[in-house]
């Protein structure tokens, strides 16, 4: 059986979750086996509807306490059940709190683990997995020697597939140490998809030359509901928060949209974001290095292609 | 108190990244090694900060790989570590380092154990809930700042779209990442100091991987990019909607 575990933040679904349960069900269909889910603590969402991803059933740990993420508390609660289970195959996000647990649930199982997963395993011999390495500039096909294996996937590399079916739910009784953590205060960005998640993003670099040219920024990607980043330099200054730093040493995304606007394009700050599904570059250097990356570009100057691309996405809308 | 910094090597970023034996080796050929930056600019520089505060912490290094880590490691002691650990495994597998870290970690009974949020080249960032399930200690990734009140730390942590702020007891398992501390350049008294601290060496036990890499590729290059002129976004968001099928 493959066991897909189910992130939540704040009692909520994560989106991420969604596709790793999808990937769960296709490897499951795969390998002849059934997908089912887990959940430690309670959701607000309505559990039976995950059946649409592909899972047949969800495990939940039921015991309030394990809302608050605790990677190592959540680890072994996790490893327990797999075990209580018989789970051969378990799918994490690799998202943040996805990646650590995964190793410590490896450990636990004495399981093979992919970190990173980018496509299905290939199971006709062997047990295969591809995950990116390199930070994006290459591939690594990884084969789990163990007869349990552990798998995170990376976000946006497989996609969320929506079917029809529901879920049957099943509590599940399963001791969790005492967290030694104690949460004591959570800030999040308000009203903002976190650009882990985002699907559309749209990036400034030094070419926007400070903090108060960033308007005509913003209103693209409000035009388009993308999410904002931008590069090292930009953060470094202050331009804008550190938390839209993306790159080798920012966050890694893998939007299916990324629009970088007077970004020269380094190889550390690709690291961040070549796994985006379409690049698009504005930059008013024909020899910027970004253009090699990029599947669209727009030489000019980004005060006046910017602002043009806000004009014409705000008519395709209204006329759509 | 005493701080277990986990060092690892990795190419220069602007390291040609290419493969020999029919792909199914890293060409090393004229790659620059470095401190994986994570390790050297947040774990080992925080655990510095720490001893600044408190010349009572001890700074062990510990890095599992072969006699050619030893000028990272070297560099890292000269940054400011007490003293170094490499054991000698070139066990390629996160487990079998892991497994080798913990045998390290059990012995020298540390009170924080601190990795990177994950190396440049393999990009797993594994390594530190790895620990926490083999030494059963608590384990906080992502952290973006340590601060010590008492017996207590507080630690706050990167999440999806935020930032949480925790309080944990020690011994504790951290990875660093980006606002934990500043980057540093050792200084000549610091190279100097490091040709005389010891640097141990261990033979590695762990001989069992639980994962082989049966080949690398490098990903097809894009086929070439689109140029649209700069007078006609309303092709680019046609582009975009048709083709690309992303807005
Ligand atoms: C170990 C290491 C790690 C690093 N990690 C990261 C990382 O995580 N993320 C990251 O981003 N960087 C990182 N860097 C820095 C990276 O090498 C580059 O220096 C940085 O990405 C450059 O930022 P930029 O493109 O905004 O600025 P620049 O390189 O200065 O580029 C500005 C671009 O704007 C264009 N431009 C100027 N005016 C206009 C205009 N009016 N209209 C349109 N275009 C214009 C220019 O042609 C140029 O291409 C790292 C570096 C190192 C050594
Ligand atoms: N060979 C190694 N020796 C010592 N520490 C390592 C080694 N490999 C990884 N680490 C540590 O674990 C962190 C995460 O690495 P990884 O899980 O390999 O991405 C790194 O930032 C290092 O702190």
């Amino acid at each position: 059986m493959v066991l897909i575990y189910i992130d939540q933040d704040d009692q909520e679904i994560k989106k991420a979750s969604f596709e790793a349960i999808s990937y769960g069900a296709a490897l499951a269909k795969q390998l002849g086996t059934s997908a089912e889910a887990l959940l430690l603590g309670t959701v607000k969402d309505d559990l039976a509807a995950i059946g649409k991803y592909g899972a047949s059933k969800v495990h939940q740990v039921n015991n309030l306490a394990l809302n608050n993420f605790d990677a190592y508390v959540n680890a072994m609660v996790v490893a327990d059940a797999a075990k209580a289970l018989g789970a051969t195959v378990i799918i994490f996000a690799n998202n943040i709190n996805g990646k650590a647990i995964a190793p410590a649930v490896g450990v636990k199982l004495s399981a093979g683990l992919v970190a990173g997963a980018c496509a299905l395993p290939k199971t006709d011999a062997g047990f295969v997995v591809t995950k990116t390495v390199f930070s994006g500039k290459a591939f690594a096909s990884i084969q789990i020697e163990t007869p349990i294996k552990v798998i995170s996937v990376n976000q946006n590399s497989f996609g969320v597939v929506v079917g029809e079916g529901t879920a049957t739910v099943h509590p599940l009784e399963i001791n969790a140490p005492a967290s030694k953590i104690k949460i004591t205060a959570t800030d999040k960005i308000k009203g903002e998809v976190p650009l882990t998640e985002a699907t559309l993003v749209v990036s400034g670099g030094r070419g926007l030359k400070g903090p108060e040219n960033w308007g005509i920024l913003l209103d693209l990607a409000k035009s388009l509901g993308a999410s904002t980043a931008c590069s090292r330099p930009v953060s470094d200054s202050d331009w804008r928060p550190h938390h839209e730093h993306v790159g080798q040493t920012g966050i890694q995304i893998a939007p299916n949209l990324y629009i970088a606007i007077g970004i020269s394009g380094a190889i550390q700050h690709l690291a961040g974001v070549n796994r985006s599904k379409t690049i698009v570059v504005i930059n008013k250097d024909p020899e910027a290095p970004f253009f090699k990356a990029a599947d669209y570009g727009v030489v000019g100057d980004a005060f006046e292609v910017v602002p043009a691309l806000t004009a014409a996405i705000l008519k395709s809308k209204a006329s759509a | 108190m005493k701080i277990l910094v986990c060092i690892s090597k990795t190419p220069d970023t602007t390291s040609k990244i290419a493969f020999i034996e029919g792909n199914t080796k890293f060409d090393e050929n004229g790659v620059q090694w470095i401190i994986n930056p994570y390790d050297e600019w947040y774990s080992l520089v925080k655990a510095i900060e720490l001893k600044e505060k408190d010349p009572s912490v001890t700074i062990h290094l510990v890095t599992v790989g072969g006699a050619d880590t030893e000028p990272i490691i070297r560099k890292a002691l000269a940054l400011g570590g007490d003293e170094a650990i490499r054991v000698n495994n070139l066990g390629n597998d996160s487990m079998m380092v892991a497994q080798e870290i913990a045998a390290i970690a059990k012995e020298g009974a540390y009170d924080l154990i601190f990795t990177g949020k994950e190396t440049i080249d393999y990009n797993s960032g594994s390594i530190g809930s790895m620990l926490s399930a083999l030494l059963d200690t608590s384990f906080i990734p992502n952290a973006t700042s340590l601060d010590l009140s008492g017996s207590n730390i507080i630690i706050k942590r990167e999440i999806d779209g935020g930032e949480e702020t925790c309080e944990a007891s020690m011994p504790i398992i951290l990875s660093c990442q980006k606002g934990m501390a500043e980057q540093r350049i050792p200084n000549m008294r610091g190279i100097m100091a490091a040709r005389t601290k010891p640097l141990k060496v261990v033979e590695g036990t762990i001989t069992n991987a639980y994962t082989t890499i049966q080949k690398f590729d490098t990903p097809s290059a894009k086929s070439g990019v689109k140029l649209i002129d700069s007078g006609n976004m309303d092709e680019l968001v046609r582009l975009l909607k048709e083709e690309a099928k992303v807005i």
